[in-house]
Formats: structure tokens, C-alpha cells, sequence
């Protein structure tokens, strides 16, 4: 099976209905997706297929080939997404478990909404749980990612 | 013993039937129409139909109908809010079985209808069920032949009866419910009595 993570392409040989998030932390190697639930109820899992969230956990792998998977190890280059820039300027994560997750629905609420309100946030980010509770930054950081996109 | 066929089919055949033997009442194909549609209901108000059939913008989910988890929405398109795609949890088949029983079903374009055609199933009476779903500007401009077209081949109308692990199928087989369909429609569509006089009436 071949498959595209963060611009690189992989050949795996895995079961047909070997979750996404398998492949990537157990043959892939790149942990920094989580395992929380494996039934799409948490969000720790949460990556970008062709730009658009999915929780890892319930896709077969098969089902990504040919499009371009993104993890949070692929987000940008030096850790320099404006998510991730203004992540670290708000001081989000606690336990961080969450946090790879809750960055890339991130990513991805700001690249379908460039300037969301609260309750935007609050509708793209409900699905991702976070234990330690660090909802209230996740929110500020959200809109101060924006302004960072803005420039 | 030999099985004489699925009842629902047997139900569906006769009442699409207009000439019946000597000595039977022959009914009207207004009212094999009208009784074809007690099954059109059936189908429509199911779970696996009305959950997302809905007035308001949170689905719900499984048989019981629960508002749907992680304060999902509807959103512009009917595929779920900006940033939070109904895709992201559910892919374009279910998934595989050794996922279990509480993994996000999955067929093609899994989404509500859109906001502006919102087809409300849920909690209607008979008379404004039939009512919403002829009506051309709830229905996103459908004729019947277009509805007919949708309710037989349309993959996530489809989904109704192969939702996967751990949720009941439409529970009238589907080539019964297409039977009724097609009885209803070449006796005109009918709608019974009373319906939109009422809901104008409460409005
Ligand atoms: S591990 Fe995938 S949503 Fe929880
Ligand atoms: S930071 Fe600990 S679970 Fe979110």
C-alpha cells in the first residue's frame, strides 16, 4: 500500500483494515498523533487528508492511498504554523495529550473559516476533547492564530 | 418448508396490483396509492432516515435518536460545520467490521440535507410528511421521477439498509419500499386528507 505522509511517499505492507493511525505511530514511527478512544469520540487522533481533518483511528489506511496525509510532524517545518506559533504565545497545552489533535482541527477550522467566532470554534472543536481542560486557551489561541494568518 | 417470500415484497406486489381476481374487491390505484404510503412513512420516519431529516441544525444518532455528540451541526452546506465535516469521522463506506459496533458509520456524501432544503421527516403527520416531500421547494427541486430516481439508487439512501455493526436497518426491505413508491406515484401521488390545512392552521 502506498502512502503519502507529510510530502514523503511510504510503501507498507499492512492489512487492508489497519487504521490510519496504526500505520502512522506503529509503522511509521511518527507517535506524535495519539491514540485516545479508536472510536472517533476524543480527537487525540485528528490528521489532515488532502487538507481536511480526519480521525485516524476509523480509517483504514487503504482508504488515504494516493492522497497527501499530514500529521502534526508535518504541519510546517520548523514548528512555525501559526497555530503552532500562537499555541506556544497563549501557552495552551497542560498534559499535551490532546494537543497534536487539537492543533491540526485547528488548522484546519482557520483554513475553512479564516476569522471564526466563538461559536465557530466552538462547533469545529467540540469533537476534540481534552482532558486537562485547556479549552478556554485553545479558543484564544484559535483567534490569535488568525491574526497571526492575517499577518 | 419452502418460504413463500418476503411478506413486505408480497405486500408491496399486491397493493401495485389493480386487476385481482373474480370475487376480490379491486382497489382504486388512489387507494393502493394512499395504503402505499403508510409504508413510505414507515421508511421515511425510521431512524436511519429521520435522524438527519431534522428541523434544527444537530443531527442525531443511533436507533434511539440521541442529538448527535460533539455539538455536530449542519452547517452551510449540510456537511457539517467549517472545520468539523461531517467527513472527518465518517468515510464513503462503513467501516471495516473488526472496528466494532461504535465506530462512525460511512457511505458516500454522508450529510443533512442543506439548509435551505432541510426535508423535515421527524415528528410530521402522515398528510405533511407527503406534503414536504412533493413540494419542490422543500425537497431540492425534485419532481417524482426525480425522487423516485432518489430514494432507489441514491448510495447513502442506500446506507438505510446496510448501516453496519450495531444499528437497526430500515425495517422495510428496500425493494418493497421502491414497490411502494412506484404504487404511489402511478396512482398520483396521493396525500391524505388534512395535512397542510392543519399546519397552516398552527402556523
Ligand atoms: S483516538 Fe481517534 S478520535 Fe479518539
Ligand atoms: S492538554 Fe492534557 S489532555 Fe489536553
Amino acid at each position: 500500500m502506498k502512502l503519502s505522509v507529510n510530502g514523503k511517499e511510504h510503501d507498507v505492507s499492512v492489512s487492508d483494515d489497519m487504521p490510519l493511525l496504526w500505520v502512522l505511530r506503529d509503522v511509521l514511527g511518527l507517535t506524535g498523533t495519539k491514540f485516545g478512544c479508536g472510536m472517533a469520540q476524543c480527537g487525540a487522533c485528528t490528521v489532515l487528508v488532502d487538507g481536511q481533518p480526519v480521525r485516524s483511528c476509523v480509517r483504514p489506511a487503504a482508504a488515504v492511498e494516493g492522497r497527501a496525509v499530514t500529521t502534526i510532524e508535518g504541519l510546517s517545518l520548523q514548528g512555525d504554523h501559526p497555530v503552532q506559533r500562537a499555541w506556544a504565545e497563549v501557552d495552551v497545552v497542560q498534559c499535551g495529550y490532546c494537543q497534536s489533535g487539537q492543533i491540526l482541527a485547528a488548522a484546519a477550522l482557520l483554513q475553512a473559516k479564516p476569522k471564526p467566532s466563538d461559536a465557530d470554534v466552538d462547533a469545529a472543536l467540540s469533537g476534540n476533547l481534552c482532558r486537562c481542560g485547556t479549552y478556554q486557551r485553545i479558543r484564544s489561541a484559535v483567534h490569535r492564530a488568525a491574526e497571526l494568518m492575517e499577518g | 418448508m419452502k418460504r413463500i417470500g418476503n411478506p413486505w415484497v408480497l405486500a408491496g406486489m399486491l397493493a401495485g396490483i389493480v386487476l385481482l381476481p373474480k370475487g376480490v374487491d379491486s382497489q382504486t390505484p388512489r387507494t393502493a396509492a394512499l395504503a402505499a404510503f403508510d409504508t413510505i412513512q414507515t421508511v421515511l420516519q425510521h431512524p436511519r432516515c429521520q435522524n438527519c431529516h431534522i428541523p434544527g441544525n444537530a443531527p442525531l444518532q443511533l436507533d434511539a435518536g440521541l442529538v448527535h455528540t460533539q455539538n455536530v451541526q449542519r452547517g452551510p452546506a449540510g456537511k457539517g460545520a467549517p472545520g468539523l465535516p461531517c467527513s472527518t469521522c465518517h468515510g464513503v463506506t462503513n467501516p471495516p467490521a473488526s472496528y466494532g459496533p461504535n465506530t462512525p458509520p460511512g457511505a458516500p456524501n454522508w450529510s443533512l440535507p442543506s439548509p435551505e432544503h432541510k426535508m423535515v421527516f421527524i415528528g410530521l403527520s402522515k398528510a405533511d410528511l407527503c406534503a414536504t416531500i412533493k413540494d419542490p421547494k422543500r425537497n431540492g427541486n425534485r419532481n417524482l421521477a426525480a425522487l423516485l430516481e432518489h430514494v432507489s439508487h441514491d448510495k447513502l439512501v442506500l446506507w438505510g439498509w446496510d448501516p453496519g455493526v450495531g444499528r437497526a436497518p430500515v425495517s422495510v426491505p428496500h425493494d418493497a419500499f421502491v414497490a411502494s413508491f412506484k404504487t404511489w406515484m402511478a396512482g398520483g401521488a396521493p396525500c391524505p386528507a388534512g395535512g397542510e390545512a392543519k399546519s397552516a392552521r398552527l402556523r
